[in-house]
């Protein structure tokens, strides 16, 4: 399924943001992803009020001396591997 | 040797052996528990607290029957206290809407339904009990309430040609994710091993729709399978590797690299009432005897393969090998897999008439 850029993420039933020793996690069922950096930014805003294009725009400023364009498509890929995780849900 | 830089993952929580259902391939040992000798309250509050000072992050509710604790609602309270991601893994039985509430109200992550089949008939006849009903209502149930659903199916020769019906109940329910959990022989499930090890025809039919079935739900249902382990051509990395990333305790408080580990003789297990779980964990006999790679032997000793599945399960080379510290014989680059495979040569292709006046039904502790 193709991330649709106006969709707004948000944690699928059964996964949240967890923490141990100072590392932020994202708990799933049967399995937890270490948050660093760009992934913790980006999952943080998964919460059904960001859109995906929102998303982009705010790590773009965030991360402003990369190029946006791989910054978009860092992003676009990190929510397709957590969509195949069943990590997110996308509503309109 | 002790790693110091790994710490367990994961805590799974064995909080007692009695089940209102007789499951012919439980994974329990064959000795079971008694209730009185179960570690109460506080105990697994401390457990959990410990756990997660160590750094585990989330903790499996099992059993037998996590829910036939009476203080079941508590002990998801102060996991999640703790700070752990708690799962239930249930049978469904004995609840209702106001002790399901309970549990999410207390904050429950991760609600775990096991099914024997897709037909209450074949379910009766493994666990020799009727739930297959209750599991269809908890379903609805958790259709109205927000949490993690995962539908676990057991598979064997009599339900591996149900999984399109298998399929279609978890599509109709809230579960995000399907579990096809084929029987591990260990404990009951040795014992009725003749009775529940599919044909290799059953097999492949199964890895052909599973693999569409995982392509379909792709976003909606994660599936999850794994080859059952005797028709593998490698070990599964049992446990993740032993003692390195779960720990178990046990109804009792005995804290084990694994479920199993009790068949390999001359194993004696520290108990959380006398240790701390970081001492168990750290520098216990148990938990440091096939930590690493020291105690491997050819041709894992020195296969590329040792580093993903860590010369595989440790009580299955006990079981079929007789020595704990072969290769798992399923592997097969091992020495002992003709075993395996004189094991495989004796399974019918025809259905078994009447398996229930054979299989061994697991007992219920005192």
């Amino acid at each position: 399924m193709p991330i649709d850029a106006q969709s707004k993420p948000r944690l699928a039933p059964g996964c949240r943001l967890g923490e141990n020793n100072n590392q932020r996690v994202l708990l799933m069922p049967e399995r937890a992803l270490r948050l660093n950096g760009p992934s913790l930014e980006i999952v943080t805003r998964c919460d059904g009020n960001h859109s995906v294009a929102q998303i982009v725009a705010d790590l773009q400023r965030l991360y402003s001396k990369a190029e946006p364009q791989k910054v978009e498509s860092d992003i676009i890929g990190y929510l397709e591997l957590l969509q195949k995780d069943r990590a997110l849900d996308f509503s309109a | 040797m002790a790693s110091p830089q790994l710490n367990p993952l994961a805590l799974v929580s064995e909080l007692t052996h009695r089940c209102p259902l007789h499951c012919v391939y439980c994974s329990n040992p064959l000795e079971l528990a008694a209730r009185a000798t179960e570690l109460p309250t506080e105990a697994w509050s401390s457990v959990f607290r410990q756990a997660a000072e160590l750094g585990v992050l989330q903790t499996d509710f099992t059993g037998g029957e996590p829910l036939v604790r009476t203080d079941i609602v508590e002990l998801v309270r102060r996991a999640r206290a703790a700070g752990l991601y708690v799962s239930l893994i249930t049978s469904g039985l004995p609840l209702d809407e106001t002790k399901l509430d309970a549990l999410l109200e207390a904050g429950l992550d991760h609600f775990q339904l096991s099914f024997q089949s897709a037909t209450e008939s074949v379910a009766e006849a493994i666990s020799g009990t009727k739930t297959h009903a209750q599991k269809l209502r908890v379903l609805d149930w958790l259709q109205s309430r927000r949490v993690g659903v995962t539908l676990n199916f057991v598979l064997h020769r009599h339900n591996l040609h149900q999984m399109d019906e298998m399929i279609a109940i978890a599509e109709s329910s809230s579960a995000t994710r399907i579990e096809f959990a084929n029987v591990q022989y260990y404990g009951w499930g040795f014992v009725n091993r003749a009775l529940l090890l599919p044909t290799r025809v059953q097999l492949d039919e199964f890895l052909e729709k599973v693999k569409s079935a995982e392509e379909r739900l792709r976003g909606k249902i994660r599936v999850e399978y794994v080859v059952p382990d005797y028709y593998a051509k490698f070990p599964k990395p049992c446990m993740g590797g032993w003692g390195r990333k779960v720990m178990l305790v046990a109804p009792n408080g005995d804290a084990l690299p694994c479920h199993a580990a009790g068949v390999i003789p001359g194993m004696s297990f520290e108990n959380v009432k006398e240790s701390s779980l970081r001492e168990i964990w750290e520098s216990s006999e148990a938990f440091r005897k096939f930590r690493g790679e020291s105690w491997m032997q050819e041709p894992c000793k020195t296969c590329d393969r040792r580093v993903q599945d860590f010369g595989g399960c440790r009580c299955q080379a006990m079981l079929l090998a007789g020595d704990a510290a072969a290769t798992d014989p399923v592997c097969s680059l091992s020495h002992d897999r003709p075993k395996v495979d004189a094991i495989l040569a004796t399974v019918p292709s025809a259905d078994l008439q009447n398996p229930q006046q054979q299989f061994l039904y697991r007992s219920n502790p005192s």
